[in-house]
């Protein structure tokens, strides 16, 4: 049986959202912590988010 | 990615490169360069203005420091004249006070001095009238006694006690 | 765009408390009537309830794609013919020469458009070149196969890309003149957009790229971040351009941060993508990594810019599809309960639409200054190796 490149897409997309989810809630709680490095963090946040979005738009466009 | 290359229409790509460069191109030349230039220009501004306001602030601090140790200059100073015309007046009075003891001790002196000669003259003045009158005295009582023979005897005696006693 | 400014300058013009509220009130009935205006227009007429579903989605992919002629809305009349309000564009082919016509000549794909002696036909929103009766021929994969002719028509993309810039000249010009006019203080409309300056300067660029060079990058950071941000805004409007949401669009401006990044880079930022070790390691112990390391950092390189573009198209193309598609809703339920709902629902989303405008261009500024930062980075890696 052949699984449809639309599902693969799917839990591609899936595994996405959880990384980006997990990034942006550890990101949160790193500056509840250190209020002062919020600058820093939130740059850190967000160059992971855009290098597992990237992968996210492949698969998605991969379809 | 066959439906992107689909939608990719190269004529919009290269309006919107041509145009955007252009624009870029554009507002940096009258809008960021201008903006950016005058808000840095600003924020230069105020600084300056600042460390202005901080040179003035630590000037005006050093001349009230400055006007401090003037004030203590002048203070010691006035101090310094005061203790001197002080002792300057001290040592006037002191002067004169030894000058007057010293006039007042030679005053004294002289006066002393005249009273002594004055007393000396008075005393051999005093002398010479005792002995003018004692003798005078001395004249009539003895042409008296003399004239009388108990007086003449009493004379001698009370002479002679006298003499004893002395 | 222009009754979102309103929205922002309401405060200003009115002191008065009740002709605030007033006045914020008529401005978004007006917003919304503006809004829904062509979706009514599109979803009249009493035909069956699929086609008028299909009906949606053709509106709906119509609207997300470029378009030849400047239309606000169309319409059916009585007797089955489509009526389009708006102006043509004029089209502009090269094949074997310059061809520039009109784009009524299409009549909005239903007739052919001759030009000296050649046919062109619009399908499926693109010109390919037929013959005089317009027929095309397919693949096997339903692909039309007919001559496509290089196409650089002044399509409604081109046209809004020309009023934003437009906007943005004057606008930003004309700040930079209250300065100096003004003794250095900013005056009129640019004023609201002098914070937003400030703001891309010291929390995107200087935190990003660095005091020492960040002035290099200024200016496509600031008209990539307003560009974005308009244009965003303009899809929001009634006039409902998805200029951004294009892929050529996008591709074009990432192609820009992807050239400046590399143009700019300087030796630290080449040794960090083929010599990411350094001295740390000898040159046998670096091979075996290398083989694996050097590909991904290369790969990075178009990664970066890559997602860059795709963020942005997905975004607004992802936005777009859903405020149409719930705006479509409201008429294919047709009930009490259905249509207020998925009105508001639209409502919502189409304020969320607001944020997202000015988040993308945001991530874009963002993103585009984190790589400039990393192209112009200049760190000791000798000490760092002696560190550890």
């Amino acid at each position: 049986m052949e699984i449809p490149v639309m599902v693969g897409a799917g839990l591609v997309v899936i595994g996405v959202g959880l990384g980006i989810g997990k990034i942006g809630g550890s990101a949160m709680e790193a500056i509840a912590r250190q209020p002062e490095a919020y600058g820093k963090i939130q740059t850190a946040m967000l160059i992971a988010a855009a290098l597992i979005e990237g992968i996210g738009f492949a698969a998605l466009f991969a379809v | 990615m066959e439906k992107l290359l689909e939608e990719f229409s190269l004529g919009l790509f290269v309006w919107q490169t041509l145009l955007f460069l252009g624009l870029l191109l554009l507002l940096k030349k009258y809008a960021w360069g201008p903006i950016l230039n005058a808000v840095n220009e600003r924020e230069e501004g105020i600084k300056n203005a600042l460390s202005a306001a901080d040179d003035a602030k630590k000037e005006m601090e050093n001349l009230q420091a400055d006007n401090q140790k003037l004030l203590k200059e002048a203070r010691a100073e006035r101090e310094a004249m005061l203790k001197e015309a002080r002792e300057l007046k001290n040592k006037m009075i002191d002067d004169a006070k030894e000058e007057a003891k010293e006039e007042a001790a030679k005053l004294v002196a002289q006066a002393q001095a005249a009273i002594e000669t004055e007393k000396k003259a008075a005393i051999a003045d005093l002398k010479a009238q005792v002995a003018d009158l004692s003798i005078s005295i001395a004249e009539k009582v003895l042409g008296e006694e003399l004239s009388n023979k108990e007086k003449q005897e009493k004379l001698v005696e009370s002479m002679l006690d006298d003499a004893s006693l002395n | 765009m222009f009754l979102i400014e309103n929205h922002n300058f309401a405060p200003i013009l009115y002191n008065d408390k009740n002709l605030l509220m007033r006045s914020k009130l008529t401005l978004k009935a007006i917003t919304l009537i503006f809004f829904f205006v062509p979706f009514f227009v599109m979803a009249g007429g009493d035909a069956p309830k699929t086609d008028k579903k299909a009906e949606i989605k053709a509106y709906i992919q119509h609207h997300l794609q470029d378009s030849y002629d400047f239309s606000l809305f169309s319409y059916t009349t009585d007797d089955g013919e489509h009526k389009y309000i708006g102006a043509p564009l004029p089209v502009i082919l090269w094949d074997e020469g310059l061809k520039v016509f009109a784009s009524s000549k299409f009549h909005h794909g239903e007739t052919l458009a001759e030009v000296d002696g050649n046919y062109y036909k619009l399908y499926h929103n693109k010109i390919y070149k037929t013959d005089a009766e317009g027929t095309i021929n397919y693949d096997e994969h339903h692909h039309p196969t007919n001559v496509k002719p290089l196409d650089f028509s002044i399509t409604k993309s081109v046209v809004m890309i020309l009023i934003t810039a437009l906007l943005m000249f004057f606008l930003f010009r004309g700040l930079g003149r209250s300065y100096g006019e003004n003794n250095g203080v900013a005056k009129g409309v640019g004023r609201f957009f002098e914070p937003i300056v400030l703001y891309i300067r010291d929390d995107i660029a200087i935190p990003n790229i660095g005091e020492k060079k960040y002035m290099r990058y200024m200016p496509f950071l600031l008209t990539v971040f307003f560009f974005i941000w308009f244009l965003n805004i303009f899809g929001l409007t009634p006039l409902g351009v998805n200029v951004t949401g294009n892929i050529a669009i996008t591709f074009a401006l990432a192609l820009l941060t992807f050239l400046i990044t590399n143009f700019t880079g300087t030796k630290d930022y080449w040794k960090h993508i083929f010599d990411p070790l350094g001295d740390s390691m000898p040159w046998y112990g670096k091979i075996l990594l290398y083989i694996i390391l050097i590909p991904i950092e290369v790969l990075g390189i178009f990664i970066k810019p890559f997602s860059l573009l795709i963020r942005l198209y997905a975004n607004m193309q992802a936005g777009h599809i859903v405020l149409m598609s719930l705006i479509g809703l409201m008429f294919l339920f047709k009930s009490w309960l259905g249509s207020p709902l998925s009105f508001g629902l639209a409502f919502a989303i189409s304020l969320i639409e607001v944020l997202v405008a000015l988040l993308q261009a945001y991530i874009f500024t963002m993103l585009s200054a984190l790589y400039f930062g990393f192209a112009s980075e200049e760190h000791e890696h000798h000490d760092e190796a002696h560190a550890h």
